[in-house]
């Protein structure tokens, strides 16, 4: 059995396009979640405008690639002020269902059979990236290092990817060090005294959900431009619970927390992905098919990621890089 | 006139179970089929369909066509290698000229079907026969039919929703692992039934109480201890995801990922008071969940737990303090309520099957419920499910149904942005 490919086949996933779509999706989390303390459970709707604009522009409409990238992030604005004002004033736990429920709302919508000239009904839009795809500066033949393995365009996408994140993680290290990140860590702490200072608590509450949710929506583009798909089962409920397990284990309101988060997620998922499909793969597989089918082998990682997250809540609610006094988390 | 309601009825559960229950069939020779099977659903058993023309067409030209033999089915060979076909788009067309006499679609505009090839298996296609849906049933036969279907649906949503709400009240919690507690109950009792060969009544009933046992269990080994921590209600709702996404994968692994239904249990005929037409299985359902939540409505209101159970909801503390067990109190709620959602993913199972993720599927209709009325509040998630099943029967007269479920979402975040604490909730200050 060879380990060695397990190992690099993990290290190519922790590295690679999808790592960075939950990286850049759990950056805005944390602006949401890690620093002002909103409970966003509908960070997947944010995704999914900002991927389903990009599609259904170039797809439906034939617009170019950066107009059609501008008005997904403009659409994240509106999806924001939109939610925001429902939601913002309610408490925590009526605003995770609020949020959520909403999500799961414009996913229905526009996944519907209704829409389907539109957004391609439960297909979603395909085939949209040759815009992205003419700016790739990557050999052809791919990239290769360390017995690791990247076709040309996914290398293309990490580049960009990555870049995007780092840039983000200076942007958000900046922001939480002016005055304006100390009023949404005060918010987090105690509302009631950021409103007794006369700061208007509603106004800055909106600003981190627009801040995060274009973020998010930027998450929902690169995950289209790397798959070159956007459909209603990419943005789904759990879209959103795998972000928040990738920020919680890197550690939320941490810079960094995102970035962590990501690389040791999916070098975990895909690990354990690659080491029970090769454990109950063959002819004469390690363990029988009586005990696991390779069915039921692609089911482990989620088993697993189910765990983590109960046992990094329960044991390290602080993540592995964060602290656990800023932390909303602790709330009753 | 009776035939039509009865008709509408299985239109609705068809397209529901058409739509979970058809995977494309894997190819088994060299080319792509469009294949299925017509059969006629207004006699029971439905009967075959046969010397039908059914066509494929590219680009506005046929490309293959083929009829309907005797026992309904039909496959047509489309022409050319599979790989060649791969993201072609094709259009399926019916020639509702060669139906026999009498019969119809029952939906007469959808005589075509768009189809994009996407992998090399079989194509597998269906058209509803019976009767056409015939659009001059009056506007007040709709409403009325959807307000009984709606009913029907709020009382098992209700039934789901009571636990959720009755632990919400007692701990805080808001459980997203509540709709792997509905899925241990149908699950439990489709194994002692198609495992062991059980009868349907003794599988249901041993499966609610296992489901009680469960729900203790859940309390004892998880929520238990991490109350005793002083864990905090948001890192408590967090792990309850991550349990839904534990729970629902170790079901699947075990049970697969199929959709399953209960035997045995007769689904007879179709009552019709005047023109609206009730099934007699759904009918029994809503007895059981309207005994069921009375039942649990009295004890609330007038036994001693009961009574300590609505004090512990208030104000935990002083409930303390005044001499009631706070731990027995939410033992037994945990046992209610993990036996309440067992019940609901058996009674769910029945009306429109169920799999590994049944209750996962229907957990954000069960939290609109319980939200739209007040979290915690008994009255509320009651009146509140009722509302959503309405909502959701009612918004499919003048929206397409596949959004059925949106319009209880969006209501949901509406009636928050008026009342944010829900219809029958506590005003607080929350910002």
């Amino acid at each position: 059995m060879e380990w060695s490919s397990v190992l690099s086949g993990a290290i190519e996933q922790g590295i690679g396009p999808s790592a960075i779509i939950y990286c850049l999706a759990a950056i805005g989390l944390n602006i949401h979640f890690g620093y002002t303390g909103l409970l966003n459970f509908g960070q997947a709707a944010f995704m999914m405008v900002g991927g389903y604009a990009l599609g259904s522009l170039i797809q439906t409409w034939g617009w170019p690639l950066f107009p059609s990238l501008i008005v997904g992030l403009l659409m994240a604005v509106v999806l924001a002020l939109v939610l925001g004002v429902p939601t913002l004033r309610l408490r925590a736990d009526y605003l995770a269902i609020a949020t959520i429920a909403a999500a799961e709302a414009i996913r229905q919508v526009l996944g519907s059979a209704a829409l389907n000239d539109e957004f391609g009904g439960q297909d979603g839009r395909y085939g949209f990236v040759d815009g992205m795809r003419s700016l790739n500066f990557i050999p052809s033949g791919g990239v290769h290092f360390l017995g690791l393995d990247f076709r040309s365009y996914d290398f293309f996408i990490m580049i960009v990817g990555w870049t995007l994140a780092l840039l983000l993680c200076g942007f958000v290290y900046l922001l939480m060090r002016s005055p304006w990140g100390r009023v949404l860590k005060s918010i987090r702490e105690d509302e009631d005294a950021v409103r007794s200072l006369g700061k208007n608590v509603y106004s800055y509450k909106m600003q981190a959900l627009v801040l995060g949710g274009v973020i998010g929506a930027l998450a929902g583009i690169m995950s289209g431009l790397a798959t070159s798909n956007v459909a209603p089962s990419d943005f789904a409920t759990d879209t959103t619970f795998f972000t928040y397990t990738v920020l919680l284990i890197g550690g939320a309101a941490r810079v960094f927390g995102p970035v962590a988060g990501a690389l040791i997620f999916w070098f975990f998922i895909s690990g354990l992905d690659l080491f029970f499909d090769k454990m109950t793969s063959g002819a004469n597989p390690t363990i029988p098919a009586s005990i696991m089918t390779d069915d039921q082998a692609s089911l482990m990682r989620l088993i697993f990621l189910g765990l983590i997250l109960m046992l990094i809540m329960i044991y390290r609610p602080q993540g592995i890089f964060g602290d656990r006094r800023e932390l909303a988390i602790d709330a009753h | 006139m009776r035939l039509r309601t009865a008709a509408l009825l299985s239109i609705v559960m068809g397209v529901l179970l058409l739509g979970l229950t058809s995977p494309a069939q894997a190819a088994t020779n060299e080319t792509i089929d469009v294949n299925g099977q017509l059969s006629d659903t207004r006699t029971d058993p439905a009967k075959p369909v046969p010397g039908v023309k059914i066509s494929v067409e590219k680009d506005g030209a046929e490309i293959a066509s083929g009829t309907s033999g005797a026992d309904g089915s039909f496959s047509i060979a489309l022409p050319g290698a599979p790989i060649d076909l791969l993201g072609e788009k094709i259009t399926v067309k019916i020639d509702t000229d060669t139906l026999p006499e009498g019969a119809e679609l029952r939906d007469p505009k959808k005589t075509t079907l768009k189809i994009t090839i996407k992998t090399d298996s079989d194509i597998r296609i269906g058209y509803a026969i019976g009767p056409a849906t015939d659009n001059s049933v009056g506007k007040l036969t709709e409403i009325g039919q959807s307000g009984i279907n709606g009913i029907f649906l709020g009382l098992l949503l209700a039934l789901a929703a009571l636990g959720l709400s009755l632990v919400f009240g007692t701990t805080g919690l808001t459980n997203f692992a509540h709709g792997e507690l509905i899925t241990f109950g149908a699950l439990a009792a489709f194994m002692f039934q198609d495992e062991w060969g059980w009868a349907f009544f003794p599988a249901a009933l041993v499966a609610v109480i296992l489901s009680g046992v469960f729900g203790l269990a859940n309390d004892r080994l998880l929520w238990k201890p991490l109350r005793g921590r002083g864990t905090g209600l948001i890192a408590m709702m967090i792990v309850s995801i991550g349990l839904s996404i534990f729970l629902r994968n170790i079901y699947q692994y075990f049970f697969g990922a199929d959709n399953h239904q209960y035997t045995g249990v007769p689904a007879g005929k179709l009552w019709n008071i005047g023109s609206i037409g009730i099934s007699p299985k759904a009918f029994y359902i809503a007895v059981v969940c309207v005994v069921v939540l009375v039942a649990v409505s009295l004890a609330v209101q007038r036994t001693r737990l009961g009574k300590a159970t609505r004090a512990v909801s208030d104000n935990p503390a002083l409930a303390a303090s005044s001499g009631i067990d706070v731990d027995r109190v939410i033992t037994t709620i945990w046992i209610v309520g993990g036996a309440l959602a067992g019940l609901s993913g058996i009674m769910w199972g029945l009306t429109n099957g169920f799999d590994y993720q049944v209750g996962n599927k229907i957990l954000l209709l069960v939290f609109a419920a319980v939200t739209l009325g007040g979290l915690g509040t008994i009255w509320g998630t009651m009146a509140g499910s009722i509302i959503v099943g309405l909502l959701v029967e009612m918004s499919s007269i003048v929206l397409p149904s596949e959004l059925k479920y949106v319009t209880a979402l969006v209501v949901l975040v509406l009636i928050l942005l008026v009342r944010p604490q829900g219809l029958l909730g506590r005003a607080e200050r929350v910002g």
